[in-house]
């Protein structure tokens, strides 16, 4: 068994509208190793949701398509599978959690059984088996008396309780690879720890290996071991989480960084990267983040730059990077 | 289990929390008029169900001195033309209506779901072609069509309930296709994909039970307008055979007596306005019942 879990090279997820095509994920490659925790970090619109729908094989067709790349999940290409294939490894080997709990969930279904689905599809458990072991999974996310929430509709449920339900959902087949998108957004800043907290520590029982997506800073210093940056469509840059937050390449994720505020300096003004996201179909020709780079040069609105590794497991596409760490 | 046990007693809610069905029949219940029509139409279904027992008379048996007399004591709602007993006319023509609007709309729904729900679904080509039929068979007045699908079939019960049902599936269609594209765009419905479920898997399990309201609603309004379109056919002497008790058919052999009398019209044309009049308000209050905009 190799160490590398998933690989994904050179992803190209596009949308083909109406005006013009999206490219809303455009040559990403990233790797994950079993076990461990890789957030993938960007605005709205930078392309990290579709990453994730695009390993599950989710998205919606049309208008998106998958038109170039390959995704290597234990070796195989989840691209060239069938439909039938791919179902057998949602919710199975790979499964995921949305954002929302509150939408998440369908209305019409007690818990357990929404749990217990999933297990009736892969594990050919009878309805009573199921419905046992989806209780067994609400207690394991610390849902205090499982055996009688189970019987409760969504709407009976707290936010908190129905993302534990969701990770319920998610982890009862024991999946190799959980795909959590914001999972944690939607919730109360309590609440957020207690869910992240339950993330890691069944992380740790079941040894899954988790792509955490967010736009929270605090989120991938909590959770990651490593972590990649996305700006429209692209990764500007890969790193251990330690050294992304020491020393960020990136004038993009520096500023990501330098957004945060702080709660000694006695700022008047928050600080804020400059513009506005460019539309991801008239991107400019160079470096998509010159035009708001407070560094950029001359290069950077001509010339695009590429994904080069500066040392050993850090990446960062920029010009002022070429030839080694600054 | 102690922990659990103090949990218990921490997450007892302090109001009562129902379940969508108890909810749903605790908000029916409030509505009288609803009530009322659901008490006089499962009479109505008992009565018509054992009409051999609660007839007084033969529906066929004919009396002829008796003929166009007005309400007795012996016969309460008075003889028709071939002085036959209007009461036992309308309980047997009961059965007629009842199964004409149910069946015609069992047709009809089953029909609609499924193409209502592939149309959504799937959307794209599929969707327009499907949907573009439904367009031809609703630019016709539906009742312009069932007659041609008569004339096409041939006279009779059975024939009718299948023009009846035709006729409205594009209503259903509709309907369905219209609630799935919203409701294929929820988080839940990608949550199923994501564990893995088929196309139809997700189809009948997850989006069908979450589209079921307006359907139900529409449903029961539809019984209504079948029962009046199998009386109009009926009316127009194309639905149900003479001899045989309907309503429709009853009001139209009837019509040649109105002024002379009027029991013959008169009795049936309630009872069809009181069916269907139950089944409207029955339609509306489960409308109101089950809109999630008016829960408390």
């Amino acid at each position: 068994m190799t160490q590398t879990l998933l690989q994904v090279k050179d992803l190209k997820t596009h949308f083909f509208l109406e005006d013009g095509v999206v490219p809303a994920v455009d040559g990403v490659s990233f790797h994950l190793n079993r076990g461990e925790t890789l957030a993938v970090v960007g605005e709205s619109g930078s392309g990290k949701s579709i990453t994730a729908t695009s390993i599950m094989r989710l998205i919606p067709n049309p208008p998106g398509r998958i038109v170039g790349g390959e995704i290597l999940f234990n070796g195989e290409d989840l691209l060239k599978k069938t439909e039938k294939e791919m179902r057998a490894i949602r919710g199975n080997r790979i499964s995921m959690i949305f954002q929302e709990p509150m939408t998440s969930l369908n209305p019409v279904f007690r818990v357990g059984h929404q749990i217990a689905e999933s297990l009736m599809v892969h594990q050919g458990l009878n309805k009573q088996e199921a419905l046992e072991k989806s209780i067994e999974m609400l207690r394991l996310t610390g849902i205090p008396s499982p055996e009688k929430r189970a019987h409760d509709f969504p709407h009976q449920m707290s936010g908190g309780m129905r993302q534990r339900v969701m990770i319920a959902m998610a982890l009862c087949c024991r999946p190799e690879l959980l795909i959590a998108d914001e999972p944690t957004t939607a919730l109360d800043v309590t609440i957020q720890a207690q869910i992240l907290d339950l993330m890691l520590e069944l992380k740790e029982q079941l040894g899954t290996a988790i792509i955490m997506i967010t736009h929270d800073l605090a989120v991938v210093a909590e959770v990651a071991d490593r972590a990649v940056v996305m700006y429209c469509g692209k990764l500007v840059e890969e790193a251990p989480v330690l050294e992304l937050f020491d020393n960020p390449l990136h004038p993009y994720t520096r500023g990501l960084l330098k957004s945060i505020p702080h709660i000694n300096d006695n700022q008047e003004r928050l600080y804020m990267i400059e513009g506005m996201v460019p539309a991801l179909t008239n991107l400019p020709p160079g470096c998509s983040f010159a035009p708001r780079c407070p560094e950029a040069r001359p290069r950077c609105h001509v010339e695009r730059p590429s994904l080069k590794e500066v040392s050993p497991g850090r990446r960062v596409s920029c010009w002022l990077h070429e030839g080694g760490v600054r | 289990m102690s922990q659990a046990q103090v949990s218990v007693q921490v997450n007892e809610p302090v109001e009562q929390v129902y379940s969508p069905a108890a909810d749903f029949w605790r908000r029916l219940r409030k509505n009288k008029l609803a009530m009322v029509s659901l008490v006089f139409l499962l009479a109505l279904t008992m009565v018509a169900v054992f009409a051999p027992y609660v007839a007084p008379y033969d529906p066929y048996l004919s009396d002829m001195p008796k003929a166009l007399q007005g309400p007795s004591s012996e016969h309460l709602l008075g003889n028709d033309e071939l002085g036959r007993d209007i009461l036992s006319r309308i309980i047997y023509g009961a059965r007629i209506s009842l199964r004409v609007g149910l069946i015609a709309v069992g047709i009809a729904l089953s029909a609609g779901m499924v193409l209502g729900s592939t149309a959504g679904y799937y959307g794209g080509r599929l969707d327009n072609i499907i949907m573009r039929l439904m367009d031809i068979m609703l630019a016709f007045p539906s009742i312009l069509l069932a007659i041609a699908l008569m004339a096409v079939l041939g006279r009779g019960v059975e024939n009718a309930i299948i023009a009846i049902g035709i006729v409205s599936i594009p209503e259903y269609a509709r309907i369905v296709r219209g609630s799935v594209l919203s409701v294929k765009e929820n988080e839940y419905v990608q949550a199923a994909c994501a564990i893995g479920n088929n196309d139809w898997q997700i189809i009948f399990r997850h989006i069908l039970p979450n589209v079921m309201a307006p359907v139900i609603v529409r449903a029961t309004l539809g019984i209504s307008t079948a029962i009046l379109e199998t009386s109009a056919l009926g009316f127009l002497g194309l639905g149900v055979v003479p001899p045989y008790a309907e309503w429709g058919t009853m009001l139209g052999s009837g019509r040649g007596y109105m002024f002379n009398a009027p029991h013959l019209v008169f009795f049936p044309g309630i009872a069809i306005t009181l069916t269907v009049m139950a089944f409207n308000l029955l339609g509306d209050g489960l409308r109101d019942a089950l809109d999630p905009r008016l829960r408390r």
